[in-house]
């Protein structure tokens, strides 16, 4: 024997290993497959509805309603013009439904990571085993390449809008549920023992205490969670999910240069919108912390 | 003081010991084992030794040692913040070491009130919202709290800052909202950890005045942590004097001064400027000579402080002085050997 070969399986008892884990897992796409699938119907129809709603709404309005959410959380004109002019270009260079496309996908991916990373977050926070139990679980989560899990979403749910978002979802909630937990931990000790000294519920902490001292914190996680979904439309637009991931990925297959590079930019100019608006407005909400001593 | 009355907190038999078996560890304390060899050898920390204490109602106890004599660690188990490893804390008469937790958070809202030395405000809150915290935890109408909190404000005199937060406040003007956060929750028991430490000096001769003015109408049970003998002088109706997680000495200003129980406390006091601390009370000779030569004689009151009384002898260009109590009725007498031998002591 040769310290040069590691001492491997052999190829029937690896092959046998793999198709044994591949047989049961076509069991259970088979027997849980369809039931699933009518699990996520709501979320295909919550889906189908945003889609909608923001294709058929007229294209002025639509860049209105975005100037002024963006006014309203940043209070800052450079913002809306910048906003305005993004949302512009992108429509005079024909990539309008396709941009429509990714800010719904974009918008339900957020609004399930904050529905389920804010409280696996919480619950991380109060218990350090939940929290040795969640972290790499999370870490995987991140790294695992997504081809990787992407096999098995496609595999029992087929390929359509709620595998990529799925997809999109496994990639983007790390960052929500990892800072909610940072947020409510970091919160003052002192604050925390002065609740408990006036007789606060674990309730009454929660909601006054820790999750206002949080909210900055668990901003950046929405934040963060906006950017990687936005980075992941490409892979998504693989199994089937339509906007500007599809052009770009036609583009990859054909070597059509400018058509990646335009609906790249157009990617870019989202992210960038989100980024600023939330940052701003992430900003805004902790005035308090700047002491102005001659008040 | 009126012995018969039931002491408003009693603390009995309690020790507390840091680790990970502190119970273990408190029989080898039973047995002999002092606090530094149980820290080398066990890597426990014996807090707080076998205390037993009685703290009145209506009058301010202060709690007095250095860093590490345990005092702020016997004050967060009046209201159970830390649990004791063995013994009882009973207020009312009730332990609360056997409450539930839904008990526990109802005693907590309603019997106590703490302030804290780092203020502990909630700084995402603006200056009322900070003082009505504690009305809004205990649960009460909207209209109660926004009453009681503008009262609240204007006593501490905070009026016109409602709107600001924290972070835009003095160190002095942050306190005063946090006294007012303590006193609006309408608690018997307002406990002060030290509560004046982190201020500078004429802020908080300031704020011990306040206090004081507030208690003479408040009458509440004040437990008052500091590690400055002055302050304790100056505040409290009766000192305690914890070393090393032990009792050493519960008194009154004058007992403790004048009859101190061991070598630590005469040391500690040993600097403290006598005169202004002392009553005539407590240096006055009760024997009144049948037949008393009043030439030259000044009265004095027995609640003068020593301070009081040689500044009346000098003005008055007298040796002598009559101590008279509330009612006129002479009870005493102070030479100015006395005197002297007070000041020097």
């Amino acid at each position: 024997m040769s310290w040069s070969e590691f001492p491997s399986m052999s190829r029937t008892d690896l092959r046998s290993l793999r198709r044994s884990i591949d047989e049961s897992f076509r069991d259970f796409t088979q027997e849980y497959g369809e039931s699933l699938e009518r699990f996520f119907d709501p979320l295909l129809e919550f889906l189908i509805f945003s889609e909608r709603l923001l294709l058929s709404t007229p294209w002025p309005l639509m860049i209105a309603i975005c100037a002024a959410l963006a006014f309203l959380a940043s209070r800052s004109w450079k913002i809306v013009l910048g906003v305005l002019v993004a949302f512009i270009l992108i429509g005079y260079l024909g990539m309008w439904q396709d941009t429509m496309r990714t800010l719904s996908i974009i918008t339900v991916c957020t609004m399930v990571a904050i529905a389920v990373g804010i409280p696996i977050g919480i619950a991380m926070a109060r218990s350090n085993k939940l929290q040795a139990l969640i972290s790499p679980v999370l870490d995987v989560m991140q790294t695992m390449p997504s081809f990787v899990y992407l096999i098995p979403v496609v595999m029992l749910l087929g390929i359509g809008k709620v595998p990529g978002l799925i997809a999109v979802i496994i990639y983007a909630l790390p960052p929500i549920v990892r800072l909610t937990n940072l947020g409510i931990r970091q919160v003052d000790p002192d604050v925390i023992e002065a609740a408990d000294a006036f007789g606060c519920s674990s309730w009454q902490k929660l909601v006054n205490i820790q999750m206002p001292l949080a909210l900055p914190s668990i901003f950046a996680g929405v934040n963060q969670t906006i950017m990687m979904s936005l980075s992941m439309v490409v892979i998504a637009s693989m199994i089937g999910v339509k906007g500007l991931g599809q052009p770009v990925l036609k583009a990859i297959t054909n070597q059509y240069f400018s058509m990646g590079l335009l609906n790249g930019f157009a990617i870019v100019a989202i992210a960038i919108i989100f980024d600023r608006v939330s940052q701003q407005y992430g900003r805004r909400i902790q005035l308090h912390r700047q002491g102005d001593h001659n008040g | 003081m009126d012995k018969l009355k039931q002491p408003k907190i009693k603390i009995v038999n309690l020790s507390k010991v840091f680790g990970r078996a502190p119970k273990k560890m408190l029989q080898l304390v039973q047995q002999g084992m002092d606090k530094t060899e149980l820290l080398t050898k066990h890597r426990h920390v014996l807090a707080l030794d076998n205390i037993n204490m009685e703290l009145q109602e209506h009058s301010i106890e202060v709690i007095m040692g250095l860093s590490g004599s345990g005092k702020s660690t016997l004050i967060r188990h009046i209201n159970r913040l830390i649990a004791p490893t063995v013994g009882e804390v009973l207020v009312d008469g009730e332990n609360i070491c056997g409450m539930s937790a839904t008990q526990l958070r109802r005693f907590r809202q309603k019997k106590t009130a703490m302030v804290f030395q780092n203020f502990a405000l909630l700084p995402h809150r603006t200056v009322i919202d900070n003082i009505s915290f504690g009305l809004q935890v205990q649960g009460q109408s909207e209209a109660r709290i926004k009453r009681s909190s503008h009262y609240w404000l204007e006593r501490v005199g905070l009026t016109g800052y409602e709107k600001h937060y924290p972070a835009q406040l003095s160190g002095g003007m942050q306190q005063r909202v946090g006294l007012a956060r303590a006193l609006a929750c309408d608690a018997d028991i307002l406990m002060m950890d030290e509560a004046f430490s982190a201020l500078d000096p004429l802020i908080r001769s300031d704020m011990q005045n306040i206090l004081l003015e507030l208690q003479t109408e408040l009458k509440k049970t004040i437990v008052f942590i500091t590690h400055d003998l002055d302050e304790a002088l100056k505040i409290g109706d009766r000192i305690a004097i914890l070393n090393q997680g032990k009792l050493i000495q519960q008194g009154t200003a004058d007992d403790i001064l004048l009859h101190p129980a061991d070598d630590y406390v005469r040391r500690f006091v040993a600097d403290v400027n006598r005169t202004g601390v002392l009553r005539a009370r407590s240096i006055m000779d009760v024997k009144i000579q049948s037949n008393p030569d009043f030439s030259n004689t000044v009265v004095v009151k027995e609640d003068d402080t020593v301070r009081e009384v040689l500044h009346s002898m000098l003005s008055a260009d007298s040796y002598n002085a009559l101590v008279t109590n509330q009612n006129g009725k002479a009870v005493g007498r102070i030479d100015s050997e006395m005197l002297a031998a007070a000041v020097n002591n």
